[in-house]
Parts: C-alpha cells; structure tokens; sequence
C-alpha cells in the first residue's frame, strides 16, 4: 500500500534576478513502514523536496499524497523533521526540548513528562531531563533531537542529513539507534544523504537524483540480505561492495 | 591529582582580585584626596570646583532639612519609569516589526530617520504637549530609548538562526508560538544588553528634561545650582547621580544573570 505519493511535483525558486527550476517532474511513491534515501549531486533539490513534504512550504506545482490524503493543516502533524543539526532550544532543558511538539499541539501538560522520559529511554539516554543542551555532546543532542521528532508520534519521518555533523563513531550508532527505533515503531522514513554507504547500509531503496533541475534519475532496490542487517553489520556484508558500486557509477555519470 | 598545584592557582587568582580591589580603591581615594588638597590650597577654582569636604556640608544639610530625599525619589521615579517604558515600548514596535515584515519594509526610513534625530531636541514640544510636570519628563527619559530599543531588538529577532523556526514549523506551530518559544527567549541576550544602554541613556532623558521644566529632582538642583552659582550643589548632585546609575546597572545585570544562565 502506497503511503507517500508524490505526483508531478515541479518547483521554482523566484529571484528578483531570475526563476530557476530545481524539481521537475517528480512522481514517486514510498510504502507504509519503508526507508528510502534521495541522494544525488548538490542542487539536485533533495533537501526541497523533503521541505515540500514536511510541508514547509508548497510546491509550485503537483500533489503530495498522505494515506491517500493531500497535506494540510489538521494532518502536517502526522510529519516529523530532523535536520543536520539537532537544533535543541538551548533555553530550554532536554526534558522541555523534547516535549515542545506535545505542548504546542496539546494542552495536556500531565503525560509530557512521561512521554519525554520513555522516549530518552529508547534513545538511550535516560537521566538527562534536567540537563541543558550544552552539557551533551554532539552525538547525544542528535539522539535528543530523534527522541524530539518522535515524541509527536509521527507517521513520516523525513531526515535531512542528520548524521552529517557527528564524528565518525557517533554517526554509526546513532544510524543503528535510528533504524531499530523506526522498525519497532514501524514509522515510514525519508532520508537525504550525500553518503551513499549510509543510503545503502540503513535503507530499503534508494532514489537517485540529477540536479539542473532536479529529476528522479534511478530507484535502486537494496538486496534483501542487506536490508534485515543494521547498517553497521550491512557495511560489512559482502553484498555491499557491489552495490556501493553500481550507485556510485551512475552518481559518476551524472557528471 | 596534584592538589597543592591547583591551590597555588586559586591562591594566585585571588591575590590578584585582591589587587584589582586595592588599585581601585587607591584610584578613588587619590581622586577625592586630590580633589580636597588641590581645592585647599587654590590649586583650583574653589567656587567652581568645591571640594569633597563642602560638597559633603551640603549633602548632610540637605539630608537634615528633608529636602534632598524629595529629590532623589522624584528624579528616580521618572527615571525608573521613563526606563522601563522606553525599552517595553521599544520592544513592542520591534514584535510589531517582526510580525509583519510589510510594516517593517515601509517604516524603515522612518525608523532611521528618529534615530538619527536628536530626541532632546523634541523637549520643548513635549512640554508643550504634555504639560510642564512629571509625565513630560518621564516622556522624556523613554523617548530617548524607544528607537534604538526598537532597532537592535527588531535586529535581534531577525538574526535567530531560522532552523529554530523550522523545528518550530514542523511541529505545525503557529506564529505566535514560534515568537514565544524560540525568538523572545533566543533574543534576551540582546535584549538585556540594550537594556544596559537604556539605563544610561533614560538618565540623561530626564536629567536634560529636568533642566527645561520642573521644580524638583537632581537636573533641577544641578540647574538651580548653577543660575546661584553654587557648585556645591550642582557636584553633589552629580555625585549622587552617578550612585544611583551605578545601582540601577547592577540590577539589570542582576536579572542578566537570572535571566540568561543557560544559553551558551
């Protein structure tokens, strides 16, 4: 069952200089509970497109689809966005930064506190409520900015390289933290990646994008072996050489 | 760990503070020693100049006659007031700015052109307005703040990195939402610090106010002063003026700490 559907979906960018076109034609479709990456070269519009669907602004033209349903105000909440950086509110505590979505949507202020502490659990972070951001370091703030996104429960994850600004260690156990949880919670994820590993290694599909403008240039399907490993163990399987491989030519084709 | 190390440190650190303190203190009583020994011996001009032992004769007379403390509170009234309506003010036109940024584009020369201006140049027509009394004055000491508050605090909201807004917007918040949640408290930093100008800049609202109207309050005594020619009177003044700007400073870096200990 199609979850997410994008149809015919064009977008310009206006200037007091000139109008320039980043997405053309985008159709695609994504499963409920599916991980898909969009890579491709910068300025192929990858992360305009996951601004479209978080619905931060709307396309020039074409449809997004939800459950069959166009975005709109009462379902924008069935989104979650994370960004390069986690963003946390450093005036606010980690307890207060990962309930703000609750108490911006629901007056209930009783159950926030436990939401918050199960979901720092599950992030591996329990005991941090009190803290301030800037006691963490970088990796937690990320999984503080994860346990953030999903405290508002949503259906769609899209993820907007957020790994990018961690250390080479923190970004390979917080893409196993990020996987386990969204499996267990089967929540569909949209990942934005110039790392094409990382697209591989946590992802079901990967779509492929050519920039000037932004066209879907190629849907490649992950062999199944790879997709039931976490992407630490997927790295090291041998299947993933070859794939690695066959994205990067193409992604060298594209010039 | 070496301890005694690090208690040579903390040693160090506080024979210097305790240096700093010394130093000070010599600056303050060099100054008013000299002040005393120059005026003396006629060094200086004794009728212009006074001298710390007059200035203190008038100080205690105007204590004992009941008079100085009608002063004091009046001026400071109009100061505390003229101070706080000026920067709610102030920051009030820049939410106005910041919520809608067609406002913001049309009244820009405006806001340039008032800041430019001399606002104490406005003084005669806001006691005109406004009645030779209390309210012109304070009028006075927040007029002087309210365009620059206005500018660096617009300046401030617009400068909070946009991402804390796109978190914000992807939780489906409204605008209101984003300007309670992310931009005011994002923008006490600089809130705080215009508010540290604003002490400074309210003083010399209703000091020069005080000048050109009213009966009562340290400009008046200063202005008083002067037109009988008794400096006496126009230094104390001055001196005590300086305290209570002193005072009103630290408390506003009082409340910077309360307000601010979190950010990085």
């Amino acid at each position: 069952m199609d979850f997410l559907q994008l149809e015919n979906i064009h977008h310009s960018y206006f200037s007091s200089k000139e109008a320039k076109e980043v997405l053309y034609d985008i159709n695609l479709s994504i499963r409920e509970g599916e991980f898909v990456s969009f890579i491709g070269p910068s300025g192929c519009g990858k992360t305009t497109l996951l601004s479209i669907i978080a619905g931060l602004f709307p396309a020039t033209e074409g449809k997004i689809l939800i459950d069959g349903e166009e975005i709109a105000e009462h379902n924008k909440s069935l989104i979650g966005y994370m960004l390069q950086q986690d963003y946390l509110f450093p005036w606010k505590t980690i307890e207060d930064n990962v309930t703000i979505g609750l108490k911006l949507t629901d007056r209930q202020n009783k159950t926030h506190k436990v939401t918050a502490n199960a979901l720092l659990q599950e992030v591996g972070l329990p005991n941090v409520g009190r803290y301030y951001p800037r006691e963490l370091s970088g990796g937690m703030r990320q999984r503080v900015a994860l346990a953030r996104t999903l405290a508002v429960n949503p259906k769609i994850l899209l993820l907007d390289e957020p790994f990018s600004a961690l250390d080479y260690q923190s970004k390979l156990k917080l893409e196993d933290l990020v996987v386990e949880t969204l499996k267990t919670y089967h929540k569909t994820a949209v990942l934005v990646t110039h790392d094409i590993g990382e697209a591989i290694a946590m992802s079901e599909r990967v779509f492929l994008f050519s920039a000037n403008p932004g066209k879907l240039h190629k849907v490649f399907d992950i062999p199944k072996e790879l997709q039931g490993l976490s992407p630490f163990d997927a790295r090291q399987h041998p299947s993933y050489g070859g794939v690695f491989q066959s994205i990067w030519k193409e992604l060298e084709s594209l010039g | 760990m070496d301890n005694t190390l690090f208690e040579r440190y903390q040693k160090s650190l506080k024979k210097e503070r305790r240096f700093v303190r010394l130093y000070q203190l010599v600056i303050l009583l060099l100054f008013f020693g000299g002040w005393e020994l120059f005026s003396r011996n006629d060094w200086i001009d004794r009728l212009i100049f006074s001298s710390p032992s007059r200035v203190w004769l008038t100080f205690v007379e105007k204590v004992s006659d009941g008079t100085l403390m009608i002063h004091v509170s009046v001026t400071l009234m109009e100061t505390v007031v003229g101070f706080i309506v000026g920067t709610l003010l102030g920051t009030l036109l820049a939410m106005v700015l910041w919520w809608s940024p067609m406002i913001s584009k049309v009244l820009d020369p405006y806001l340039v052109i008032l800041n430019a201006m001399p606002k104490v140049a406005l003084g005669p027509i806001l006691i005109v307005a406004l009645g030779p009394g209390y309210i012109s004055i304070m009028a006075m000491g927040a007029l002087i703040s309210v365009i620059i508050t206005t500018i660096v605090v617009y300046t401030a909201f617009k400068g909070v990195d946009p991402n804390y807004s796109k978190v914000m917007q992807t939780f489906g918040a409204k605008r209101w939402q984003i300007f309670k949640e992310v931009i005011l408290p994002a923008s006490f930093p600089t809130i705080i610090s215009t508010l540290k100008v604003n002490v400074g800049l309210s003083w010399v609202g209703v000091i020069v106010g005080e000048f050109l109207v009213s009966s009562k309050g340290l400009g008046y005594l200063i202005i008083y002063g002067f037109q009988v020619f008794n400096f006496n009177l126009v230094l104390m003044s001055l001196l005590i003026i300086a305290v209570f700007a002193t005072i009103m400073y630290q408390v506003v870096e009082l409340i910077e700490k309360k307000l601010i200990k979190n950010q990085d």
